[in-house]
Formats: structure tokens, sequence, C-alpha cells
């Protein structure tokens, strides 16, 4: 690995460390639209983690070669983060529709709820 | 290999694609499908209790690759009992759920139960930590569904805090997950028991981060202060019936704490000694006290026996936190109790809202009030924990477990405290619906609810126009109560599988040789 200073652990490292950070700033707010986009950048962040949780190799296939004494990847992660990906797409489509449905129905995006609303005509 | 050991897994997931794509349009098929699905899932899980009972630890390989490399579910006795506790209350739920007419306002509520059921079950059963995170997802995206169940503003708006909170706590997993794996480089749960054990304690800084995110992230599933504020809202504005069957979700955080922080991260273990415990029984009592304090102030049905959930999660974490073979038997039959009484209360308060909406204010005589006073009044004393249910004895085994622990009258002191608290508020939310309201006039008011009015002459052909088959979620409601009955009757025999179940966890040994078939160095 070279010693330059953009290695690709440090650019993996600051790469989790921002999406992470954004995420985090971004589900604090106070609307739905932002908290969703702080939910994405979080998942793309905790993807990247978890794809460095094998250690990161360059150049390297993630198969076993019997053939012959060549430096390999950790196969593990990828599948973990293939489901990682799939899940948190799904889970990102659900919440934008719920989301959507709560907007359209409160005329509101706000992701607090009033403490006393005056429309409680739901729960027939 | 015993393949029944999968089936608990397989049917649900077979029958709610089925009941989608085949006999979505017909109500009744639908319900005879998941109501056979459920009946059924209560006969897999009652043979598998009789098999787990013998204090095997049978295991499952998925595609028959072996223990590290591929994916084991694992039959113990904490799994099995857990399993046969979902599966009756599932078929209980199920039973209210057609006779309240719950499942027809909104489209597939029976596909998105039989999912839940296989999402909940799966992470009982599974030995391996990742797919403990997929099985939660399962468990998950049902519960979404389920959860906004017939639509309404509120729940639409508490349905966007469950999610948002739930995927923080699923994508704070997967950061657990990775540092773990990074560290031990396997993810097979007994694997991780055996690899972690050779780690230097020199070496594990990360697998201390590790082990406090994956506590973290069951706490938030287990509803544990702080991390609780999800659950007052989604559970008060989810439809109730639903409520009833999540009662069995907190206790799915409880499961997974118990079983990584007595087998991967146990008590003995020098890098993390204690760490669960120190910090779960603080969180735990704070619980408790929050719960029982929610419950002497919530306006609403569905928030007093919400937050009734979280008092008894507070003494269940309690239990757990002791870490000892006694506390962990109590913290079992506590387990067992507290499920069946929330989710019989959830019912009760659906009973109540049904007929007079979620306030808890003094209206007019509600339909068989005085029946539904009665189911009331059980719930609130199981609940409670004053005797003679079960409530009690679990929590007098709790309180007995923690004689020799340090802090045990900040134990004793506030499970005390938050009961009387507990039965203050119950005392108050029952004399207020079915007291007050008989001093109230029985002349039609102007401001009428949501509700028809009928006359209390009337009140039974009230109700069976509303809903055909009226007596139906009686028959539930006291099937749920009839359990309790049977739990503080055979308190002894509960007691007894719960000691052995605890002894076995405690003994991991047991459980690792099972799965990766050597003995442990």
């Amino acid at each position: 690995m070279s010693m330059t200073f953009l290695n690709i652990e440090f650019l993996v490292a600051s790469a989790v460390g921002l999406l992470t950070a954004a995420g985090i700033y971004l589900i604090l707010r106070r609307r739905t639209f932002p908290v969703i986009l702080g939910l994405s950048l979080l998942t793309y962040g905790v993807n990247i983690f978890l794809f460095a949780s094998g250690r990161l190799m360059v150049n390297a296939p993630p198969i076993l070669n019997k053939y012959a004494e060549v430096p390999y990847t950790d196969p593990l992660p990828q599948a973990l983060v293939l489901t990682a990906i799939v899940i948190s797409f799904g889970m990102t489509a659900v919440v934008v529709m719920i989301a959507l449905a709560a907007y359209l129905s409160a005329r509101d995006d706000k992701i607090d709820m009033p403490h006393h609303p005056e429309d409680e005509g739901e729960d027939a | 290999m015993n393949h029944f050991l999968i089936a608990p897994v397989v049917l649900p997931a077979l029958v709610a694609p089925f009941i989608i794509m085949v006999v979505r349009h017909h109500m009744d098929l639908t319900r005879i499908f998941s109501l056979a699905s459920t009946v059924l899932l209560l006969a897999i899980s009652l043979v598998l209790a009789a098999q787990a009972s013998t204090g095997e630890v049978q295991v499952y390989e998925l595609g028959n690759w072996s223990a590290p490399f591929g994916i084991v579910l694992v039959l113990d006795r904490l799994s099995a009992m857990m399993v046969l506790l979902t599966s009756v209350l599932a078929l209980i739920i199920n039973l209210y759920v057609i006779g309240s007419g719950w499942d027809k306002r909104g489209a597939n509520f029976h596909a998105l139960f039989q999912f839940q059921l296989m999402g909940i079950i799966g992470a009982f059963l599974t030995g391996d930590a990742f797919n403990l995170f997929v099985f939660f997802e399962v468990l998950l995206i049902a519960s979404y569904g389920l959860m906004i169940h017939s639509g309404g503003t509120r729940r639409f708006q508490a349905g966007v805090q469950y999610v948002v909170y739930n995927l923080l706590g699923s994508t704070l997993f997967l950061f657990a997950l990775g540092t773990l794996y990074s560290v031990t480089g396997t993810l097979n749960m007994a694997d991780l028991a055996v690899r972690v054990a050779e780690i230097p304690a020199e070496d594990t800084a990360l697998l201390r981060v590790g082990a406090v995110m994956l506590l973290l992230v069951f706490a938030i599933k287990a509803a544990v202060i702080p991390l609780h504020f999800w659950l007052p809202a989604s559970y008060a504005n989810a439809p109730l019936p639903v409520a009833a069957l999540f009662a069995i979700m907190t206790k799915v955080g409880a499961y997974a704490i118990l079983r990584m922080y007595t087998l991967v991260f146990g008590p003995d273990l020098g890098t993390t000694e204690g760490l669960a415990g120190a910090w779960l029984m603080p969180a735990a009592l704070v619980t408790l006290m929050i719960g029982a304090i929610g419950i002497l102030g919530s306006y609403r049905i569905g928030r007093l026996v919400a937050f009734g959930a979280i008092t008894s999660m507070g003494t269940l974490l309690t239990a757990i936190a002791l870490f000892s073979p006694e506390s962990v038997a109590a913290a079992l039959y506590y387990t067992l109790h507290s499920t069946l009484a929330a989710a019989f209360l959830f019912l009760v308060a659906d009973l109540i809202s049904e007929r007079q909406g979620i306030e808890i204010t003094a209206q007019r005589l509600m339909p068989q009030s005085g029946l539904i006073a009665v189911l009331f009044f059980t719930g609130a004393i199981a609940m409670a924990g004053m005797p003679p249910l079960s409530g009690f004895l679990g929590k007098l085994l709790v309180l007995d477990a923690a004689r020799d622990h340090g802090m045990v009258w900040w134990i004793w002191g506030t499970i005390l405290i938050g009961s009387l608290i507990t039965i203050l508020g119950m005392a108050r939310a029952g004399s207020l619906l079915f007291w007050k309201s008989h001093s109230i006039p029985v002349a039609p008011s102007a401001e009428t609810s949501q509700q028809p009015y009928e006359e209390e002459a009337n009140e039974q052909d009230d109700t069976a126009e509303r809903s055909a088959p009226a007596a139906l979620p009686f028959v539930a409601c006291f099937a749920l109560l009839s359990g309790l009955i049977l739990l503080t009757i055979f308190a002894g025999p509960a007691s007894h599988y719960a000691e052995a179940t605890a002894a076995q966890l405690f003994a991991p040994e047991i459980y690792i040789e099972a799965v990766l078939g050597k003995v442990t160095p």
C-alpha cells in the first residue's frame, strides 16, 4: 500500500465518516424529507463500512484460486452489503410512501405529532 | 437433520404470498387460510417445544452448509418457548381480528400478519447474527404495514416516526455487525462465542464497541429508556389488536439481549464483563418508573396500555440485567406473563375504544359495560402484578432473585413503588371509564361520538349489527385471560421449565457444541 496521504483507507474512512455525520445532521431535522435523505445517507455510510469490515484490498478478486497463491478479498462482506442494500432500498421506499400518506392526509410534513390534535375522527 | 425445525418459518412464508396472490379478493378464504396457518403453527410449535424440553439443542443447517459457513437455525428451550408463546398469541389475536372485523378495514391484513409471524419466529430460531438482522427487517417491514393498517392522519404520522426510528436502529445494527465481523471474522453466534473468548484482552477495544452498539440496538427493540420514544406513540396509534401482537415484538429485543449476552458476551467473559448488567440495570429501573408514571398520566386508553407494556419491559429487563440463573428464570416466567397480560389489555382497550372512542373520560354507559369492566379489572390486576394472577408470582420471582444483588433496595423499591403507581393509574382509568359513566344520564347528548348510539336495552343488537360474530372478540379475550390463569395454576411446571431454560442458557457449551460439532477449547 502506498504511503501517500490519499490512500484507500483514508478515502473510505472519510467517506463513512462524512456520510454518517451528514446523515445524523439530517435526521435531526424537523421535516420528513430531510430526515429521509439523512436515513439514505446513513445507509450509504453503513454499506461502505460493512464493505470495509472484510479489510480493504486493491485489485484482488473475491475468489479463491486453487492453482496459484494470489491475493483475494473476503467475499462475505460483499454478500452482506448486497443484502443490506436491498433491505435499505426497500425500507426507504416504504418510509417515503408512509411519509407521503402522512403529508397528504395532514397537509404538513413535520415529523413531530401535534400534542392536542383537533381531528380525532380516524379511530373508528 | 430435523426438517421440522424450519417449518414454523416456512409455513407463514408460504401462506402469506398465497393469500396475496390467490385469495386476496375473498375475505372468507383469506380468513380461513390465515386461521388455518396459525392453528398449524401452534401445533408445530407445540411439537417443537416438546422436542426442546428434553434439553437437547437441535440445529438445522440451511442448504446443508455446515455451521460457521452456512446459516443455522437452532432450537433450544428458550427458542422453543418463545416460538410457542408467539404462536399462542398469534392464534388468539387472529381470532380477535376476525371477530372484530379489523381485518376488513384495510388491505392485506392477513398476509402482513403472516409475514410478521415469519419474522418473529425466524428471529427466535436463528443462530446467525446477520440472519437475526434479516429476520428483524422481515418482522419490521410487516409491522410497518400493520401499524398503518386502515389509515388515518395520526396513524400515518405515528407510522413515520416508528419507521424512521426503526430504520435508525437497523443502521446501528449493521454498524455493530460490521464491527464484530471485522474483529472476529464470523457472524455465526456459536462461532462468535468461541472467537470472542480467544481474543486477548488488550485487543478488544473494537469488540467492546461492537458489544455496546449491539446492546443499544436491542435496547431500542426492547424500548429501554432512553430509547423508548418510539413505543407509546406507535402502539397507541396502531390498530389496538395489532399493538397486542406487537407485545411480543419488544420481547424479541429482550430475547436478543438474553441470547447474545449469555452466549457470545457471557457473564464470565473478561473483556465485556458486567457490561450489559451495569448499563442495563439502571436503565431498566428508570424504564419501569417512567412506564408507571406514564400509566398515571395517560389520557388515552391506547397510551395507557402502551406505558403498561413499557413498565413490564422494565421489570423484565431488571431481571435479565441481574444475569444470574435464578433471575433469568424469573425473567422467562415474567416474559410469558407480561406478553399475555399486555396483549390482553390491548384487546380490552380495543373493546373499549370501539365502543366509546380512545379518550379516558366518563361518557355514557357503553354496551357490555359490565363484562368489559371485569375484563379491564382483571387485566389491570395482571399488569400491575397483584395477586392472584401470574404477574404477582412473576414479580415475586424477580424480587426474590434480586436478593443478593448490590442494588437490592433500589430494585425492590422501584418494582414495588412502580407497581403501586401502576395500580393507581389503572384504578383511575377504570373508575373514569366504568364508574363515572354510571352518573351520566342516559338521555342522548348533543355531542355524539363516532359510534352509533343505541338505547341500553338494545345494546346486544347494537354490537351484533356492527360486527357479525360479536362473541369472537370476547372469546379471544377470555382465551388470553385463561392463559394467564393457567400460568398461575401451573406456575410450578412453568417455572421449572424456565429454570431448566436458564440453566441451559448459562451452559453455552451445549449450544456451541451442537452448532459447531466440537468441544470448545
